[in-house]
C-alpha cells in the first residue's frame, strides 16, 4: 500500500450560531475531531445521516473551509490556511464532484467551456491544449468529443454527471471528493457512473472520499468506511468488516433500516427511535445514548472516547460487548 | 372484488414536438387490502398514472382509457365535483417532498383539520380532536403542541407524517404513496415504511407505493408492477419477480443494483438511456438496451400477456427454468 495523500487529524469545524443580538452566540460543532488517511487508488466512504456532518467535512477537504482545529497533510505538506499562496496551488490537488448534475453545470456554458475552465484559471496552457486536453478527457469519461460544442440540457442526468466526473479531473488531482455523485441517478445508470468512478480511479491512482447515505453503493465501492453521527465518527475501519460485523449500535441500526432486495440478506431489525437531535443542543455524555437500542447509564454521562476494538475505531462504552 | 381496475389506461401531453405519450395502455387492478409496488426508472410514468386515477392530470394533459373504476363508481364518467368527493376522502395520496407538498402559510394543524372539514364536517372541537389523534397515530410526539407547528418548523420525517395524517384522515380505502421516503434519511425511511405497514394493516386499506428504490418494493409489497417508458412490462408477486424475473429489463435492473454487485469489482449495466419523445424505437421500446434483442423485437411490438401467476411484455420472456438449468451447466 502506498504512502497516504491526504491525512487528517482530529479535524473540527464549530460554527457560532446567532440567536438574536443580546443573546450569547451558541457554538455549532459541525465536525468534531475526525481523524483519516485518504490512500492513492483507495476509496473511504463516509456515511451518515443528513446533519452529520458530511458536507462540512467535504468543504474542508476541498480547502473551501479552513477547520477550526487540527491539521491535515496534503500531499506531504502541512496546510496552512493563511497562507493563500499555497492554498491556491494545492487546491488543484483536490476535487469535487457534486450530488446533483443538473445544479452543478452552468446551463449558459458549453462543455468545452465547462472542461476548460479549471485549466484557464490553475495553469498557463494555450487554447488549442486547452481544447486537445478537454476533448481527451471526454472520451475517458464515455463522452463523445463532437460535444465538446452542447450546452449541459442537451444529455441526460448521466451524462451530466459524466461531464461533472470529467470536469474534476481536468486538473489531474490526486484526490476527488464525491458528494453523494450518483444518488440522483436511477439504478441503470448509476451502475454505468460507479464503474465509470472505479476505472477512472485504477487509472489515475485516485484517492476517493466518498460520501453517501446509501449503503449498498458504499458496499460495493468503499475499500475503508467512517461512520459519523452529530459531527463524530462512531465507527471506522475496512469495509468488509464494518458490514459484516458492525461494533457500534449506530452503525447496526443504519444496516438494518437500509432495505434489501436480496431476503435472506435482511438482518434483525433494529428500529430506531427518534430523530437526530439538534447539534446545537447534542444530548449529555454520548451523542446517540437517547436513540440506542442498549443505552446504560454510563452513557448518559460520559461522552465515549474513540478506541480501537478487532482492528476498528469505535466510540462507544459498550462496543464489542453488545 | 377489485377495488380498483384500470384498463388500457393512456395519458397524453401535447408538446412542441408532438403528443408525448406519458403513460401507454396500462391495465391494473387492486384488491382491497393489497400492497403494490410500482418501480420504474425516471420518466417511466408510475407517478403519472397514478395521478390519472386521482384525477390529478391537469390541462393539457389527456387522460384515455377503456375502464377506470373504484368499487362500483365509473371514474371516467363522473362529474368532477363527484369525483372530488372521492379523491381525498376515499383515495388519498402521500407526496414525495414532503417540505415542499405541505402548504409553508399555515399550520400543520389547519392543513388536517382542512381535510376533515371538507369531507367530515362535524364542529371544529371534533376536529382538532380527530386531528390530535391522528397526529398521535402517525407517531408524532406531543401531538396537541404540534398541531399549531409550521411545516418550516418541523424535519423532513414529521412532515411526512404529517402527510400521512392527512391522507388517512378520512379512512381511505387506497392510499397512494408517491415515494414517499426518497427525500428521507434511512433510519426515518425504515420509521415511514413500518408506519405505512402498520396503517394498512389495521385498516386492511389498499396500499399502492410508487417508488425507484426496487430495495424499498422488495421488503414491503406483494406485488410488483414493474413500468418502463410508459408501460407496464411485467407484474409478478414480490417474491417471484426478485427470485425469477420474466422480462429482460427487470432481470438487468436487478443485476445492476450494487447490493448484487458486491465483492465484484464491475457492476453489470444496462447500456443507453430510457427512450425520449423523439427517439422511441420501433417495436419493443426496449430493444436498443436488451441483450437478448432479437430481429421481431427490432419490428413488432410485444403484447402484454397475462399469464396464472405472472404478466409480462416481451416476446421471448426469460423462462425461469431454462435459466437455471443453463445455469447448471
Amino acid at each position: 500500500m502506498s504512502a497516504p495523500v491526504l491525512e487528517a487529524h482530529n479535524l473540527t469545524r464549530h460554527y457560532e450560531v446567532k440567536d438574536g443580538f443580546l443573546s450569547k452566540p451558541q457554538i455549532l460543532k459541525a465536525v468534531d475531531g475526525v481523524s483519516f488517511a485518504l490512500v492513492p487508488g483507495q476509496t473511504l466512504a463516509v456515511v451518515g445521516e443528513s446533519g452529520c456532518g458530511k458536507s462540512t467535512l467535504a468543504r474542508m477537504l476541498t480547502l473551501i473551509e479552513p477547520p477550526t482545529s487540527g491539521t491535515f497533510n496534503l500531499d506531504g505538506e502541512v496546510m496552512s490556511f493563511e497562507n493563500g499562496g499555497q492554498v491556491k496551488r494545492m487546491r488543484r490537488l483536490v476535487q469535487m464532484i457534486f450530488q446533483d448534475p443538473y445544479g452543478s453545470l452552468n446551463p449558459r456554458k458549453k462543455v468545452g467551456s465547462i472542461l476548460e475552465e479549471p485549466l484557464i484559471i490553475n495553469t498557463d496552457m494555450s487554447g488549442p491544449e486547452r481544447e486537445k486536453a478537454a476533448r481527451a478527457m471526454m472520451t475517458k469519461v464515455g463522452l463523445r468529443p463532437e460535444q465538446y460544442n452542447r450546452y449541459p440540457h442537451m444529455f441526460s442526468g448521466g451524462q451530466r454527471q459524466r461531464i461533472a466526473i470529467a470536469r474534476a479531473l481536468m486538473l489531474r488531482p490526486k484526490v476527488v471528493v464525491a458528494d453523494e455523485p450518483v444518488s440522483a441517478l436511477d439504478v441503470s445508470i448509476q451502475a454505468q457512473v460507479l464503474n465509470l468512478l472505479k476505472d477512472l480511479q485504477d487509472e489515475f491512482d485516485l484517492a476517493y472520499l466518498f460520501v453517501s447515505h446509501d449503503l449498498s453503493v458504499v458496499r460495493h465501492l468503499a475499500d475503508d468506511v467512517l461512520v459519523m453521527y452529530l459531527g463524530r465518527p462512531v465507527e471506522q475501519g475496512p469495509n468488509e468488516a464494518v458490514f459484516s460485523a458492525p461494533l457500534h449500535p449506530y452503525t447496526r441500526a443504519l444496516l438494518a433500516s437500509t432495505p434489501r432486495v436480496n431476503p435472506d440478506e435482511r438482518i434483525e431489525r433494529i428500529a430506531l427511535k427518534g430523530e437526530l437531535p439538534s447539534p446545537l443542543n447534542p444530548p449529555s455524555g454520548c451523542a446517540f445514548h437517547k436513540r440506542c437500542p442498549f443505552v446504560q447509564d454510563r452513557c448518559a454521562k460520559e461522552q465515549p472516547a474513540t478506541r480501537e476494538v478487532q482492528g476498528r475505531l469505535v466510540a462507544c462504552h459498550f462496543a464489542g460487548e453488545v | 372484488m377489485n377495488l380498483i381496475d384500470i384498463q388500457n389506461l393512456s395519458v397524453e401531453f401535447p408538446t412542441a414536438g408532438g403528443m408525448l405519450r406519458a403513460v401507454d395502455g396500462v391495465s391494473l387492478q387492486i384488491g382491497e387490502g393489497e400492497v403494490v409496488g410500482v418501480v420504474g426508472e425516471s420518466g417511466s410514468g408510475k407517478s403519472v398514472s397514478m395521478l390519472a386515477l386521482m384525477g390529478l392530470v391537469a390541462y393539457p394533459g389527456q387522460v384515455s382509457a377503456d375502464k377506470l373504476t373504484f368499487g362500483d363508481v365509473d371514474m371516467l364518467s363522473l362529474p368532477s365535483s363527484e369525483r372530488r368527493k372521492i379523491t381525498g376522502k376515499d383515495i388519498a395520496m402521500v407526496f414525495q417532498e414532503p417540505t415542499t407538498s405541505l402548504n409553508p402559510c399555515f399550520t400543520v394543524g389547519f392543513q388536517i383539520m382542512e381535510t376533515l372539514k371538507v369531507h367530515e364536517g362535524g364542529t371544529r372541537k371534533e376536529r382538532r380532536e380527530r386531528a390530535i389523534e391522528l397526529l398521535d397515530q402517525v407517531g408524532i410526539p406531543a401531538p396537541a403542541t404540534r398541531l399549531s407547528a409550521f411545516p418550516h418548523q418541523l424535519s423532513g420525517g414529521m412532515n411526512q407524517r404529517v402527510m400521512i395524517a392527512m391522507a388517512i384522515a378520512c379512512k381511505p380505502k387506497l392510499l397512494i404513496a408517491d415515494e414517499p421516503t426518497t427525500a428521507l434519511d434511512v433510519t426515518i425511511q425504515k420509521q415511514i415504511l413500518d408506519l405505512l405497514l402498520r396503517l394498512q394493516d389495521e385498516r386492511g386499506m389498499a396500499l399502492v407505493l410508487i417508488t425507484h428504490d426496487m430495495a424499498v418494493v422488495a421488503e414491503t409489497a406483494q406485488r410488483v408492477v414493474v413500468m418502463y417508458a410508459g408501460q407496464m412490462v411485467e407484474v409478478q408477486p414480490s417474491d417471484a419477480l426478485f427470485s425469477t424475473p420474466r422480462h429482460p429489463y427487470t432481470s438487468a435492473l436487478l443485476n445492476a443494483l450494487p447490493e448484487r454487485g458486491a465483492g465484484r469489482s464491475r457492476l453489470p449495466t444496462i447500456p443507453g438511456v430510457v427512450p425520449g419523445q423523439s427517439d422511441r424505437p420501433g417495436g419493443c421500446l426496449f430493444n436498443p438496451r436488451c441483450e437478448q434483442a432479437s430481429e421481431v423485437c427490432r419490428t413488432k411490438a410485444p403484447v402484454y400477456t397475462v399469464h396464472e401467476d405472472y404478466a409480462v411484455r416481451c416476446h421471448t420472456p426469460i423462462d425461469p427454468l431454462l435459466q437455471r438449468a443453463g445455469g447448471e451447466t
